[in-house]
């Protein structure tokens, strides 16, 4: 039998060269995810306390490999399948990111999850599973494996939206969340579908060899590009994509909620700088104006609304629309050449110092709920009196978010301004001062929560102090920390965008 | 056979889903109407990479279809959840947020 098989004249299998200690990060995690699904059923019950602990550690291991990746870096950029899966500076900080936003999810959600009764293993469980696409996202270069990243990212999302089962609030939640973003992949699918039609090949760097036309661009390729950006347009909440964000922020469990408008944001941009910065350098004359109009529109409408909430959850969900306008904004203007900063280091820069400043505001959220069960802006009055250091915190993230110095948000935003007003291009110009006029918007409903805290009495005059559990003020402390570092030594992080020679090779 | 052939289906029934989604407004119906767009990729996929002579485009769709059938299996479980607690599955019934 097997000589009769070696007879037949089978084309010989190479295994492709596997760099064991690039995808050391993502196998661990994978690992340890398995590891810990496989101890809550053994163990059930008796396991379960520990959950939340075994999880965040899973988290905290795979930064070894990418502490020793990132001290290697004359190896960098390590590159597998033929340029399909990149490891670089770009990636690894990224892969840093995703995995503290997870650490510090775990941490929002211990004792939300423990309190009410809910399934809580099966929740930490998919948070790895999403957290595992995340890491790969930021790696992916190759159209299957951003696609297969993002719907691993989407699906435990979609599940976890619902977590609440018998909440008609949490259940919408879900829906809403599911059928739009299963939606947007699909439309994005097609796009990338035409992508792959013209280039024969799905590695990003080939479709944007493939697809340089010199300029002149075929209506099927702008249609294509088109598709593509709306499926991120989706999981950035950009307008008019966003319709999802603010109930779903509403009715899911609001550690899921600081997840969606931080970590899984993240990953749409991530896959949204990869595209448009990889595959389609090109093609400027069809990304800058769609990028434009996208950034413009999203910053003005998720602001607008922003300042008629009075719940808290809903601001911060329209809030984070604006943010990602501002965002969005480097990209407008990608095709030039910069000297300084660049729209990729511009925009990575930016979520660091975004996630760290959101991370917080809805711990102080988590932890002002536990007290006042309530989300109106109202139920802040008088925070100063009671907890002087959770509404020291909270002024903090907001003057972070409305971008004044010396706390991380000025940074962010000075760099997208950077990066707009360099070349003193029309377009970048105009969106600098609509952008400019947006921040002063923004300060004032964050600072109006700002003066609730300070000036304004306690609704009640419940004076009782509120009580900080280890899970959630350990998350503060991170966040406070991450947030003033960030501010007071700008540029910490150095250039982040060594990536964007990868089209060229 | 040519290419537009393969290509003028897919872009037929990608507009019958679109279609679908954006009137229909039961639940189940909506996540068919996906299903169609979906399949409309898949045809697209399968059609390029045979005219590319690449296998990826099969690839792709074979990890389409794995993915579609995970994405189907959490969303009728979401629309199972709703009806079990609304007994309906009207989708512009789920209207206690409005956006």
């Amino acid at each position: 039998m097997l000589s009769l098989l070696a007879q037949i004249d089978q084309p010989s299998f190479v295994r492709p060269e596997i760099d064991w200690h690039g995808v050391a990060p993502e196998l661990l995690l994978l690992g340890l995810g398995a590891l810990v699904t496989t101890l809550d059923i053994i163990f059930l019950e008796r396991i379960r306390r520990f959950m939340p602990m075994l999880t965040g550690i899973a988290f905290l291991i795979p930064l070894i490999p990418i502490l020793t990746l990132w001290s290697q870096s004359e190896d960098l950029p390590r590159v597998m399948f033929d340029g399909a899966y990149v490891i670089d500076r770009y990636s690894l900080a990224l892969k840093v990111l995703f995995l503290l936003s997870g650490y510090i999810v775990v941490l929002l959600s211990t004792d939300y999850m423990a309190e009410g009764d809910y399934y809580d293993s099966e929740f930490y469980q998919l948070i790895s599973a999403s957290i595992l696409g995340m890491v790969v996202m930021s790696s992916a270069r190759d159209l299957i494996s951003i696609f297969v990243a993002l719907e691993l990212i989407s699906i435990p999302a979609y599940l976890m939206a619902a977590w609440r089962k018998r909440d008609l609030k949490s259940n919408e939640a879900g829906l809403k969340y599911m059928l739009m973003g299963v939606f947007a992949s699909a439309i994005m699918l097609y796009g990338m579908s035409i992508l792959y039609g013209f280039a024969g090949d799905t590695k990003l760097s080939s479709i944007a060899t493939a697809i340089d036309f010199g300029g002149d661009t075929a209506p099927i390729v702008t249609l294509a590009i088109v598709f593509t950006v709306i499926g991120f347009g989706f999981k950035v909440s950009a307008v008019p994509f966003h319709t999802w964000a603010p109930d779903t922020y509403e009715g899911a469990p609001t550690p899921l909620t600081a997840f969606l408008a931080v970590a899984s944001k993240a990953a749409g941009f991530v896959a949204l700088i990869s595209i448009v910065l990889v595959a389609l350098p090109n093609q400027a004359d069809v990304v800058q104006p769609l990028m434009w109009v996208l950034s413009a529109v999203t910053m003005t409408v998720g602001n607008l609304i922003a300042i008629r909430q009075t719940n808290i959850v809903r601001m911060l969900a329209y809030s984070g629309v604006a943010q990602a306008g501002y965002m969005l904004a480097p990209l407008a203007v990608y095709g030039q050449e910069f000297n300084e900063t660049n729209p990729a280091n511009a925009i990575v820069n930016y979520l660091l110092v975004y996630a760290a400043m959101n991370f917080g505001a809805f711990a102080v959220v988590l932890l002002g709920a536990r007290k006042t069960r309530s989300g109106e802006i109202s139920s802040y009055g008088g925070l100063m009196n009671y907890a002087p250091g959770l509404g020291a915190a909270m002024t903090l993230f907001l003057f972070s978010l409305a971008g004044i110095p010396p706390v991380g948000g000025w940074w962010a935003k000075f760099q997208i301004f950077n990066v707009l007003t360099q070349n003193a291009s029309w377009a970048g110009i105009s969106l600098a001062v609509i952008a400019a006029v947006n921040s002063v918007f923004a300060a004032f409903y964050y600072l109006n929560i700002a003066k609730q805290m300070w000036f304004m009495p306690e609704p009640n005059e419940d004076h009782t102090p509120i009580r900080f559990p280890a899970p959630l003020a350990t998350a503060l402390a991170i966040t406070v920390i991450a947030t003033i570092v960030f501010g007071i030594l700008p540029g910490i992080t150095g250039d982040l965008s060594d990536f964007t020679n990868l089209a060229a090779r | 056979m040519y290419l537009t052939q393969y290509l003028l289906l897919a872009a037929v029934l990608f507009c019958i889903g679109v279609y679908g989604v954006l009137t229909r407004r039961n639940g189940v119906l909506v996540l068919m109407s996906i299903e169609l767009i979906l399949n409309a990729v898949n045809i697209n996929m399968v059609a390029f990479g045979t005219y590319n002579a690449d296998v990826g485009g099969q690839v792709f769709a074979l990890f389409i279809i794995a993915v579609a059938a995970a994405e189907v299996g959490v969303g009728l479980a979401i629309v199972l959840l709703i009806y079990r607690n609304r007994r309906s599955i009207d989708v512009s019934d789920a209207s206690l947020m409005r956006g």
